[in-house]
């Protein structure tokens, strides 16, 4: 094998903004750069390369753009470009996805008669005044994330000695023994210590059921009758270790809990998903009846709503928290396109329409030092940012709508969380596109990627708290455009009627997705060794649970196998033909013939008892703390405007794009500069209908440090408050619950256990008070249990949080209405009664208040004035709604003041008159309250419909002003542009 | 010319096809097939049955190696039953078929060379397309202004219109010695303005720092365009950022379907 390098580098004289950028990162971290140039390295080994000459040529052809790059001939580019003092080239570890070799391969098959092997780097060239051990350190902060890349560092005065060992490939170690280790699980303790060995997350309990049920007599006669014998193989611990893990199995949601309140009643609640959560959407469906447009819920990989008679309309939001923690920017890229799987391979497949996205990150300021391990918040947020960012932009779904939550509990676990929408024809081949069904004898047809080391424990490491331990193969990087190829060739394959069954390979590979679909026909029988792998020397277990990524296993009928892999290869997607469902009882797989693993179908999926958790609540301390209010509110306003959850994200937001697909009709960004808030993203998805979707999110965490059931409550509600705000309404709006919670079981790392648990209880039912009375079911749902990082001695926590997502269906997009003032003379009044509640509020904490009331919903108040509002939003009554939440009032009319590039005249008299303080008319975050304007020839319809419940607050002005007053005593005077730039500054401070 | 056919081009990371097929569909044509590159790649369809070609936005591969560099050598390099399809388009172009390229699509007929001077069949290329001078992707909406001095057949009527640019790499770069021949052809067909209509360096409403301030380039005879804006995406009127200011429209159609209706009004003539 020949090898060469390639390198493709911009020409001297031509700017480079990508180098430019990252100069000014540097600097901006205090490293004296003067400036940067990156050059793209291909390393190729190829037998049918037969010469530098020729590399030189192929290279000039193919990779060269001639009015970019420099053709460099003979010339390496550190040759060629003299300003550097230090190169730093960055390459992936061996076995890590690299998608730009990938494509480089493909590049170079163009004129090859065969495929070489390729890997990517990136060369850096940097010029500055620094230390090696700066350019070392500078590069381990800013250019490579060390597992999963490495670096090659050559001062420029080493130049020609050291300019040799560029010259290299990475090798994977493929000469590991493949075989089946089996091992004796007959007690407790050694399955407890081969988990313990093999990170498998086994609880003792669960340890003593496997023990127990190897040991049955009947079980042991079977296991001999099959041909596997006594011993326990690995390929059977590591699938029932993914199938039991809390990530899949939900245990946490579906055990006994003995619940205690804080008057000392007890009680037992037997599984919360089914009392709360599950139990709420029945009902609601029950109510809706004939009318019912739930087609599909907590099922399948997304749930499932009528769009209209020719469409039904996917939604599901997943989490990928732990991956995003230690590669934040390959954690965040799976977590998007795996969510995209999850909605894609809903019923019989469906095409994304959207995405919507919400993280929880550390504040950027964050100044103390952090343990081991862990990235400093900026960091993680621009890595997620751009995992995100490609995922998205690369498949081609928009991102319509999302928020960034900041807290110092998310130092430990950022949370991301990624939604899509995907939408299905009504009916697949005349009957509703949501069913779909594993047959015994159809076969199991693996599609996509191939299976390496990649995210193996991936589903078994989220279900533990980050330890200096966890395991590096847990991260991976994922690859939107194969993915992208894998969806186009599917819709031809469904078009074509080619599968009965299909679903995503996530969390826990093939174990889950193969093992999910034969509980449909009772069974299945496995080859491994059939599944194509990225390199050899993976294990039986590892192809098995690896979690590689853009792949997707179907059920095809025998007649249809040859014409689905023909397609498939023609479409340049490779499939695999791995076994058949079968009706036999049992998950058999083989290698090379030889029986690996033969687990009872029952046992996998229904052998498990419930865990039995213990949850106590404590009444929480609402007393309000003794602070003074300031005459003059405009400084505190300006100061709240810029702290991180109220900020413009309008950086973050520029850089997805939210309008591919062409159905955009509310974007994240509104009014006449496209730089006010937006309170929803609504959607025209298909494009000659004027139907649309209404899609939103609320998250409030800050809430849980007083009382999680009002957080949940006050997340349901800003979810639903913000559909409506944009023009959704209560007739059709379905919800998806994503629980992050710490861990709530009580043990040595967890002594507050049972009051986290209490807290999950609290949540739960919240969700089913609220969803109930706003009558919005949740479809689907996820719950992350472990956000927990033990590092240095210390732990950190999360918050407890629930992300509560919304998407309505509406008639007619061009109803829908945005948050920005329209016009000079319009009369702003406040929807909904405000409260002294200022607990945990922003102004608290701007002020480092604790304590305080929480804001609590009146769910019948609130649904009677959200159905009023859609009301008057269906007439055009209102000319701009906001939700009135973070901040209060004063952010909002502020919000949509400066977004509509108008001022405002404002009287508190109303307001003061029920009793509230300035501070408290401006600042309380009472729930389901708007600030709407109207034109005056609405006034009397818009009062007749609400009544008291509406409060005149003033008027929209020309001036550059916001203008608060109660009868001549000025609360807040502040020119708009200030307020703004205060509100735009946050994150332009912290990101460079 | 009959309006005999438009071939949308997709698939290998393409993305845009969904509302490029309804824009074309609400503009006139009679007969619009998306197709798979793959299918023209190996011999499926020919160039032969369509009088429009449409390469649309997305990222053909990822975007790496550079915006549609590999999907340029596939088309470069490649031939099929009917020849090489450097032949194939650059006769398509010759005969006045019409041929649109937008932001990947644009990328892919710059770095084919048959943007601005049709120099596909001798494998020459004179501008590119670069990373934007932020540094970084961005979905904005623009103003576009069009050259008055262009001949170009999308933009006939046209004078200035608002649209969305998303794209990391838009900013056009020219060879020296090309530059002159641009402007004097007026083949600079469009660019970057500001709410005046007049051209404008000045970021963001210039969103990526273009040569020229130029958002667009045509061919000599005026019958391809390839611009870095999305008109497909602005094929409603709900699609304009500030529907909710303006007065309802008479129709429902969005403006950037003009150059859609131009091309239609021009194959029916």
């Amino acid at each position: 094998m020949n090898l060469y390098r390639l390198e493709v580098g911009p020409k001297a004289e031509l700017e480079d903004p990508i180098g430019d950028k990252l100069a000014r990162e540097f600097r901006a971290h205090g490293y004296p750069v003067k400036g940067v140039r990156r050059a793209e390295v291909y390393l190729v080994q190829s037998s049918l390369i037969k010469d530098l000459a020729q590399a030189e040529e192929l290279t000039a052809k193919l990779f060269i753009d001639p009015v970019l790059h420099q053709d460099l001939g003979a010339q390496a580019y550190g040759d060629y470009f003299q300003d550097w003092d230090y190169l730093v080239e960055v390459s992936y570890k061996p076995g890590v996805t690299d998608n730009a070799a990938h494509v480089a391969k493909e590049n170079l098959e163009l004129l090859l008669n065969e495929a070489p092997q390729v890997a990517s780097a990136k060369a850096y060239f940097i010029a500055g005044a620094l230390s090696l051990s700066e350019v070392e350190r500078a590069a381990d902060q800013l250019l490579l994330n060390g597992l999963i890349e490495k670096k090659i560092v050559i001062p420029k005065s080493l130049w020609l000695e050291q300019k040799p060992q560029l010259l290299y490939f990475p090798q994977t170690n493929g000469d590991q023994k493949v075989e089946t280790e089996r091992m004796d699980c007959s007690t407790a303790q050694k399955v407890w210590e081969l988990s313990e060995a093999r990170l498998l997350a086994l609880s003792k309990d669960e340890a003593q059921v496997l023990a127990e049920y190897f040991a049955r007599p009947d079980v042991r006669a079977t296991r001999e009758k099959l041909g596997i014998g006594a011993l326990v193989t690995d390929v059977e611990l590591e699938c029932l270790a993914q199938t039991w893990s809390e990530h899949c199995k939900h245990k946490i949601f579906s055990s006994i809990v003995q619940y205690q309140d804080d008057q000392g009643q007890e009680w037992l609640i037997k599984s919360l998903y089914k009392t709360y959560i599950q139990a709420s959407t029945l009902l609601i469906k029950e109510r809706l009846g004939k009318n019912d447009w739930c087609l599909s819920v907590f099922k399948d990989n997304a749930g499932v709503i009528k769009f209209d008679e020719n469409w039904s309309v996917a939604f599901k939001v997943e989490t990928h928290n732990s991956p995003s923690a230690l590669d934040p920017y390959g954690g965040a890229l799976t977590g998007i396109v795996g969510v995209n799987r999850d909605a894609f391979g809903t019923g019989m497949g469906a095409k994304l329409i959207a995405n919507t996205d919400v993280f929880c990150f550390g504040p950027l300021d964050y100044n103390r030092p952090l343990p081991k391990k862990l990235f400093h918040p900026t960091r993680i947020f621009e890595g997620v940012r751009l995992g995100v960012e490609h995922g998205g932009n690369q498949s081609g779904v928009p991102t319509i709508n999302g928020a960034i939550c900041f807290d110092e509990g998310y130092i430990g676990k950022p949370l991301v969380f990624c939604g899509t929408l995907s939408i299905m024809p009504a009916k697949h081949q005349g009957e509703p596109s949501e069913y779909k069904k594993a047959r015994p004898g159809d076969h199991i047809l693996m599609c996509g990627g191939r299976i390496g080391k990649d995210g193996i424990h991936g589903a078994t490491f989220s279900s533990l708290a980050l330890e200096e331990v966890s395991p590096v193969s847990a991260v991976q990087i994922g690859d939107p455009i194969t993915q992208k190829r894998m969806w186009d060739f599917l819709w031809v394959a469904k078009e074509e009627n080619l599968y009965s069954c299909i679903t995503d390979n996530g969390a826990g590979g093939l174990s889950s997705s193969v093992g999910e679909m034969a509980q449909d026909s009772g069974g299945a029988k496995l080859h491994l060794d059939r599944a194509p792998l990225k390199y050899p020397g993976l294990q039986p277990w590892e192809i098995f649970v690896s979690e590689a990524q853009e792949r997707m296993t179907l059920a095809v009928p025998p007649q249809k196998v040859a014409r689905f892999l023909a397609l498939s290869n023609e479409m340049r997607v490779e499939s695999s033909d791995l076994g058949e469902f079968t009706d036999s009882g049992f998950l058999e797989c083989f290698y090379q013939g030889e029986i690996v693993a033969a687990l009872e179908m029952e046992f996998m999926h229904g052998g498990l008892p419930p865990m039995r958790i213990k949850a106590q609540w404590e009444t929480p301390d609402e007393t309000e703390p003794d602070y003074l209010e300031d005459s003059d509110l405009g400084p505190i306003l300006k100061k709240i405007l810029a702290r991180p959850n109220i900020c413009s994200k309008e950086r973050v937001i520029r850089q997805y794009d939210h309008e591919v697909g062409g159905g955009s009709v509310i974007k994240p960004l509104v009014g006449p500069n496209n730089d006010g808030p937006g309170d929803a993203g609504v959607l025209r998805p298909v494009l000659g209908s004027e139907r649309g979707l209404v899609v939103s999110n609320g998250i409030c965490p800050k809430y849980s440090a007083i009382d999680t059931y009002h957080m949940a409550a006050c997340a349901i509600d800003e979810a639903i408050r913000n559909s409506i705000a944009s023009g959704g309404s209560l007739k059709q709006m379905a919800g998806l619950d994503n629980f992050c919670w710490p861990d709530p079981v009580l043990s040595e790392k967890t002594p507050d256990g049972p009051y986290k648990m209490a807290q999950l209880v609290r949540a739960c039912q919240a969700i089913y008070d609220y969803t109930l009375a706003f009558g919005v079911p949740c479809i689907s749902g996820k719950d992350s249990m472990k956000n927990d990082a033990n590092l240095d001695g210390k732990k950190i926590s999360i918050l407890p949080t629930l992300l509560f997502s919304a998407v309505a269906v509406i008639d007619q997009v061009g109803q829908s209405v945005t948050s920005d003032f329209k016009a000079e003379g319009d009369l702003i009044y406040l929807l909904g009664a405000t409260k002294p509640e200022m607990g945990a509020s922003e102004y608290y904490s701007q002020l480092g208040l604790t304590g305080g009331a929480v804001p609590k919903v009146d769910a019948a108040l609130a649904r009677i004035r959200y159905d009023k509002t859609a009301q008057a939003v269906a007439q055009g009554w209102l000319s701009s709604i906001h939700d009135c939440s973070d901040g209060g009032l004063a952010v909002a009319l502020a919000e949509s003041a400066f977004g509509g590039g108008l001022g405002a005249l404002i009287s508190l008299s109303g307001l003061l008159e029920q009793g509230l303080s300035p501070a408290q008319a401006l600042f309380s975050e009472s729930a389901s309250r708007f600030v709407v304007s109207l034109n005056p020839a609405n006034r009397q319809t818009v009062q007749a419909l609400f009544g008291s419940d509406a409060q005149y607050l003033g008027q929209v002005t020309l001036a550059d002003r916001l203008l608060i007053q109660t009868e001549g005593l000025t609360h807040l005077d502040q020119g708009l542009s200030d307020l703004k730039a205060s509100w735009q500054s946050y994150l332009k401070a912290h990101l460079s | 010319m009959k309006n005999q056919g438009t071939l949308i081009l997709t698939g290998l990371g393409l993305n845009c096809e969904k509302e490029t097929e309804y824009a074309c569909l609400a503009s006139g044509a009679k007969r619009v097939d998306l197709r798979h590159s793959l299918d023209l790649l190996r011999g499926q369809v020919s160039l032969k049955d369509y009088d429009f070609l449409i390469f649309i936005g997305g990222f053909l591969d990822g975007d790496y190696l550079g915006s549609a560099r590999v999907g340029a050598n596939r088309y470069k390099y490649g031939a099929n039953q009917f020849g090489e399809f450097k032949d194939q388009i650059s006769e398509f172009s010759a005969s006045g078929r019409l041929i649109l390229g937008i932001c990947n699509g644009f990328q892919l007929l710059v770095k084919l060379g048959l943007l601005p001077f049709e120099e596909l069949a001798n494998g020459g290329q004179s501008v590119s397309l670069a990373h934007n001078r932020s540094g970084i992707f961005e979905d904005r909406w623009v103003h576009i202004k069009i050259n008055p001095k262009s001949k170009n057949i999308f933009c006939q009527g046209m004078d200035e219109v608002y649209l969305p640019v998303r794209h990391g790499e838009g900013r056009l770069v020219v060879k020296p010695e090309a530059e002159e021949r641009i402007l004097a052809c007026g083949l600079d067909v469009m660019a970057y303005a500001d709410e005046q209509g007049k051209r404008t360096e000045h970021y963001p409403q210039n969103p990526n720092g273009s040569w020229a301030q130029c958002a667009g380039l045509g061919n000599q005879g005026g019958n391809i365009l390839g611009l870095m804006p999305h008109p497909e995406a602005y094929n409603h009127y709900t699609n304009h950022p500030h529907w909710t200011r303006l007065e309802r429209p008479q129709s429902v159609d969005g403006e950037g379907l003009r150059f859609f209706k131009n091309a239609y009004r021009h194959l029916q003539s």
